[in-house]
């Protein structure tokens, strides 16, 4: 535009600015691709022809983007601090491909390159998407419902001295037991596998949470409670409105741990008696000595829980964006 | 809406208090600890007193009563004559820290005694009205944390000062405000009293701050906590703390304070 005004005759523009990153990775990603097809595989994996195609996709799109990356305003900065992990995910690709797929170095079954992976997400779609949904479910009822019973529990004890008294010398007492240590009672003690999988994610995640949120309700500044009551404050509005909102931050920590927590005996729970679900597609798939399966539910495994910490890290700074500044 | 709801000009029923041979001690661990003993005090409608004496020596704890905070062991406190047993928005304590509560805006914070009582939905002006008195209408959505001292201590008052309180409680509410802002919020403290008109009692250490403010000045003893002496300040407002008599005043209250007291 500049150079119209100046000039008064469009130029050819010498020097666009080359997003280099984006170059450096199309090459490696390019490479992967070529050792990819130009190599035969050791053992016959299937899909790698599809394999090289999305590298090739990938190296491609890399190209278009290290020219056009500066007109693509945040989601382009996002891309362009990324850039080392992309060329270090290109080399990646293409070491992986060599020492599995090439050379037989890590050897089938133990071991699977790219396409085995992407093979098993061709093939296992309908399979892999219902224990996802199996395991979403099983998350959701267990992971709610404890935070739920976790934070009113906790609320109470920090509360009512008489829910203390009777409460805390439980919740010390069976707190620190691991959520899996009750597995072998529930699994006949509730009616079904799936009540029983529910109980044992609640427990694991509500425990944490209770705990954290009767700390942070115990230690609310007294005074926060002398003015509330100075202003006419009812019980009800000193607890809802005074100490719930006071002590969040304690019960966010609880939460976190809770989470942590609850993929751990979720995926335990889903091993043992499970009828779908990640964990007993892992069981079920190392049993046939399906590696690749194994890895491919790991990568699903790691999307999932990563995304929902993630979720829960964005709904803390919301609900506590009050807090910035103070900390 | 209605003249009614307006703070400044809402018709007062002024409130007098009466504190009769009030005595109250605290448990430490075992340890009887007199904090009060045998107060009389009487505060006329409207007015203005200013409880003064050494740090520790029990001035909150008589304002914590007041506010119906806690009971007293021996002896009554009364409202117009009606006794005093629980907290009370129309008595409101004002603490040395503004202890705002840190997730509320400076707006909830102000409307949370409305909140309580469940009058906000009807009384939303009334916020306003409060934050214009102390001067926060642009900081209405601003939370405590982005607050000066003093700003956070103007919403405290804000917060009190929508209630219509009759009886306003003061614990040293400047006591830990930098100097110049203390000065600017002891004028603005006395402009209030006379915009809104409730009645004020007011705890400090600071002989200055009790000659500018009152209409009496009460002084107390070391724990447990007597009255020594009372003088009245019949001085009009504004006062220069230059003023001759008041410089004299300040000496003999020192005086009656005794070495402890600097």
């Amino acid at each position: 535009m500049s150079d119209i005004a100046q000039g008064g005759a469009v130029r050819t523009v010498a020097s666009v600015p080359i997003w280099r990153d984006g170059v450096a990775a199309a090459a490696a990603w390019f490479v992967a691709a070529i050792v990819t097809v130009a190599t035969p595989d050791v053992v016959p994996w299937g899909s790698t022809p599809l394999w090289a195609e999305i590298l090739t996709g990938g190296a491609v799109l890399l190209l278009v983007l290290s020219g056009t990356v500066q007109w693509l305003g945040r989601v382009g900065r996002v891309v362009v601090h990324y850039g080392p992990w992309l060329v270090a995910l290109g080399v990646w690709f293409a070491v992986w491909e060599v020492v599995t797929a090439k050379t037989g170095w890590l050897p089938k079954p133990f071991f699977s390159p790219p396409q085995g992976l992407l093979h098993v997400y061709l093939v296992d779609t309908t399979r892999l998407g219902l224990c996802v949904l199996f395991s979403l479910r099983l998350w959701a009822y267990g992971f709610g419902s404890g935070v739920i019973a976790g934070f009113l529990v906790g609320v109470a004890l920090g509360w009512s001295k008489r829910f203390a008294y009777w409460g805390m010398p439980i919740l010390k007492l069976i707190g620190p037991v691991p959520a899996t240590a009750w597995i072998p009672c529930t699994f006949f003690i509730l009616p079904t596998t799936f009540s029983a999988s529910v109980f044992l994610v609640a427990l694991a995640s509500g425990i944490p949470v209770a705990i954290l949120t009767a700390s942070g309700v115990g230690s609310v500044n007294r005074a926060f409670y002398d003015v509330a009551r100075t202003l006419g404050a009812s019980e009800r509005f000193l607890v809802w409105r005074v100490a719930v909102p006071a002590s969040l931050p304690h019960v966010f920590v609880g939460l976190f741990m809770g989470l942590y927590y609850s993929f751990a005996v979720l995926v335990v729970a889903e091993m043992l008696g499970a009828k779908y679900g990640l964990g007993w597609y892992l069981q079920f798939q190392t049993g046939y000595s399906a590696y690749a399966n194994v890895y491919a539910t790991l990568v699903i495994m790691a999307l999932l829980t990563s995304g929902l910490v993630k979720l829960l890290f964005v709904t803390r700074d919301r609900v506590l964006s009050w807090q910035k500044g103070i900390i | 809406m209605s003249a009614a709801l307006k703070l400044v000009d809402a018709p007062r029923r002024s409130v007098a208090l009466e504190v009769r041979g009030v005595s109250h001690a605290f448990d430490l661990g075992g340890k009887h600890l007199p904090v009060l003993d045998n107060i009389d005090l009487s505060v006329a409608p409207g007015e203005f007193v200013a409880l003064l004496g050494p740090s520790g020596c029990g001035k909150s704890t008589l304002l914590r009563l007041v506010a119906g905070l806690e009971q007293p062991d021996v002896g009554a406190l009364l409202e117009d004559g009606a006794p005093i047993t629980a907290p009370d928005p129309s008595r409101i304590l004002v603490f040395q820290d503004p202890t705002l509560f840190p997730w509320r805006t400076v707006w909830k914070n102000v409307a949370v005694g409305l909140e309580a009582r469940g009058l906000l939905p009807a009384h939303k002006q009334r916020v306003a009205d409060a934050l214009s008195l102390v001067r926060l209408e642009a900081f209405a959505q601003a939370y405590p944390h982005q607050l000066s001292g003093g700003m956070a201590q103007r919403a405290a008052l804000a917060r009190a000062l929508v209630n219509d309180p009759h009886l306003l409680l003061l614990d040293e509410p400047l006591g830990k405000l930098d100097s110049l802002t203390r000065l600017a919020m002891q004028n603005e403290l006395v402009s209030l009293w006379q915009k809104v008109g409730f009645t004020a009692l007011l705890v400090t250490h600071d002989v200055e701050e009790a000659l500018l403010l009152a209409d009496r000045v009460i002084v107390l003893s070391d724990r447990p906590a007597r009255i020594v002496t009372e003088f009245l300040i019949d001085k009009p407002r504004p006062r220069r703390r230059d003023d001759a008599d008041l410089v004299h005043l300040r000496q003999t209250i020192l005086a009656t304070l005794g070495p402890v007291h600097d």
